[in-house]
């Protein structure tokens, strides 16, 4: 078809979108290709991450990481991923079978649930139509309780995996996560607020158009800002707070009894839930997509996730592991008061 | 129409894990049940244009009450705790409460004036945040306090037995 040909289609199509049915089916079907996408992207980023984590890891320890499957054994994902495919799944003679088997889905569907909510980036228009397309499934207006409501849920998964197993180290490991998330939440939650005071909206797309023009977060909600990681680390399980499976302790905890496939769903969880909590970071205190414009802000934006994603991997190989009651003491008797006196300064110089 | 189908799929699921609660022998299968019957009811909530409410919903009940009730129940011996079922055959004393119960209900649902299922189309685009917490720290300042005072006791009291004696 010649360039002539497709601007003669054009008015054509322009009166077919002017049409309130074609567009309400559009809508729907935009909807749907970038939940497909989104799912798409978020299912395989496991991927390169375990790659990165493997390797920072290497270079951390002054060893070298993956080398021997393709070049800089940048092929090693995908030699784990067909080898964890093809191993046999068994499921313990004496678990509960039904919720040993739907434990790891139960985990990894609010995972893949907050990322409705999530803005990418702000509305682009595609040319020649005019047609705009907003870079998020949808802008919720209580977006951020959203995130931390369903993120909370993952935990049923955890807890219900360590039961079902029937092992001590299992339950254990379900026991330990299940009071150490209900205790953090807390604290990343009033971290949260400070950010909402100031920007008067729980919307997350308002939040990150607030901190336009380097206003970022950050610089107004250093505490919150502190307190919202360590929380954050707590909540994904990794060190200094991977309690529930510690292997000095507990063998692998919750997931000791797991093997292939639905070993790796508790993986691709733990991942998943890495990648949402550096997005919501970014989100909240980083300015979300707003960056110098020689980039498009959708780059900025995974720039950014990628820097808050090294440095969760960093603080995991530098730091040792807590003990369990220093955890709790952490949790509740440092981080809540902090973020309850955030929250009240923040108060008192708004008004 | 497609908001009546969707409140008749929330409405059908939540009436029936909630009657799963109580028939499951396990207390952990009952206590999942309890997780998805209040997901439906957040999911009326975003129904009658309330999401905030639908948010706090799975963020106290989902996210942190039953975690604990779950905390609790894995603490339990389950072949021991599988004995006592909530409906125990025989009981003449619950069927006939039963009974009166349904009765009660069908009289005061065809008294009242909220047979429709149709719910106002008018969209609250700040999800009732606002409208919420003015209510809650003006009009109803006295009960909200009340109910804060009661929740603060019963904290206290859990404390109090919780703690081992001292000598």
């Amino acid at each position: 078809m010649g360039q002539e040909e497709i601007r003669g289609l054009l008015p054509v199509l322009e009166l077919y979108l002017s049409n309130p049915l074609v567009i309400m089916m559009l809508e729907i079907l935009l909807i749907f290709i970038k939940v497909v996408v989104v799912t798409l992207v978020v299912f395989s980023l496991p991927l390169p991450l375990t790659y990165m984590e493997r390797k920072v890891a290497g270079h951390i320890q002054v060893r070298l990481g993956p080398m021997r499957v393709g070049p800089h054994g940048i092929l090693q994902p995908l030699a784990d991923m067909i080898k964890l495919f093809f191993k046999e799944d068994i499921i313990p003679s004496k678990a509960d079978p039904w919720l040993f088997r739907i434990a790891p889905v139960i985990s990894m569907v609010p995972v893949f649930a907050v990322f409705a909510t999530i803005p990418f980036g702000d509305k682009i228009t595609i040319p020649f139509i005019n047609y705009e397309v907003s870079m998020y499934i949808s802008d919720m207006n209580v977006g951020i309780l959203y995130v931390l409501a369903i993120a909370g849920l993952s935990v049923y998964g955890i807890i219900l995996g360590g039961w079902a197993s029937n092992s001590k180290y299992a339950l254990l490991g379900g026991l330990r996560s299940s009071a150490q998330m209900i205790s953090y939440e807390l604290a990343l939650s009033f971290a949260c607020i400070g950010v909402v005071m100031i920007v008067n909206s729980l919307s997350l797309v308002d939040i990150v158009k607030a901190q336009s023009g380097w206003h970022w977060n950050i610089f107004y909600q250093p505490v919150g800002f502190v307190i919202f990681f360590i929380a954050g680390l707590a909540e994904i399980n990794r060190i200094p707070f991977d309690l529930p499976e510690d292997e000095g302790t507990l063998g692998a905890g919750y997931h000791s009894e797991y093997s292939s496939m639905r070993f790796a769903f508790f993986m691709l969880t733990e991942y998943v839930a890495m990648v949402s909590m550096s997005i919501l970071a970014v989100l909240l205190f980083f300015g979300g997509w707003n960056g110098p414009s020689f980039l498009p802000g959708i780059i900025w934006f995974v720039i950014k996730v990628v820097l808050c994603i090294y440095f969760f991997m960093w603080t995991r190989f530098t730091f040792p592991r807590y003990r369990y009651d220093q955890l709790m003491s952490i949790g509740w008797k440092v981080l809540l008061p902090l973020s309850l006196l955030n929250i009240l300064i923040t108060g008192l110089i708004i008004i | 129409m497609a908001e009546q189908i969707f409140f008749f799929i929330f409405a059908v699921l939540a009436v029936g894990s909630a009657i799963a609660v109580v028939s499951f022998k396990n207390p952990v299968y009952s206590v999942l049940s309890l997780m998805v019957c209040f997901l439906q009811m957040a999911a009326l909530f975003v129904m009658l244009r309330s999401p905030f409410l639908a948010v706090v919903q799975v963020f106290v009940y989902v996210g942190a009450v039953l975690v604990l009730f779950l905390f609790v129940i894995m603490m339990l011996d389950i072949r021991k705790a599988r004995m006592d079922q909530f409906i125990t055959g025989g009981n003449f004393w619950a069927i006939g409460l039963l009974g009166i119960l349904i009765i009660e209900m069908i009289l005061i649902i065809s008294k009242s004036r909220l047979t429709s299922i149709t719910v106002s189309s008018e969209l609250r685009l700040d999800g009732g945040v606002r409208e919420i917490g003015e209510a809650l720290f003006t009009k109803y300042i006295l009960p909200f306090e009340i109910v804060s005072f009661i929740l603060l006791v019963a904290l206290m009291g859990a404390i109090v037995l919780g703690r081992k004696e001292l000598r």
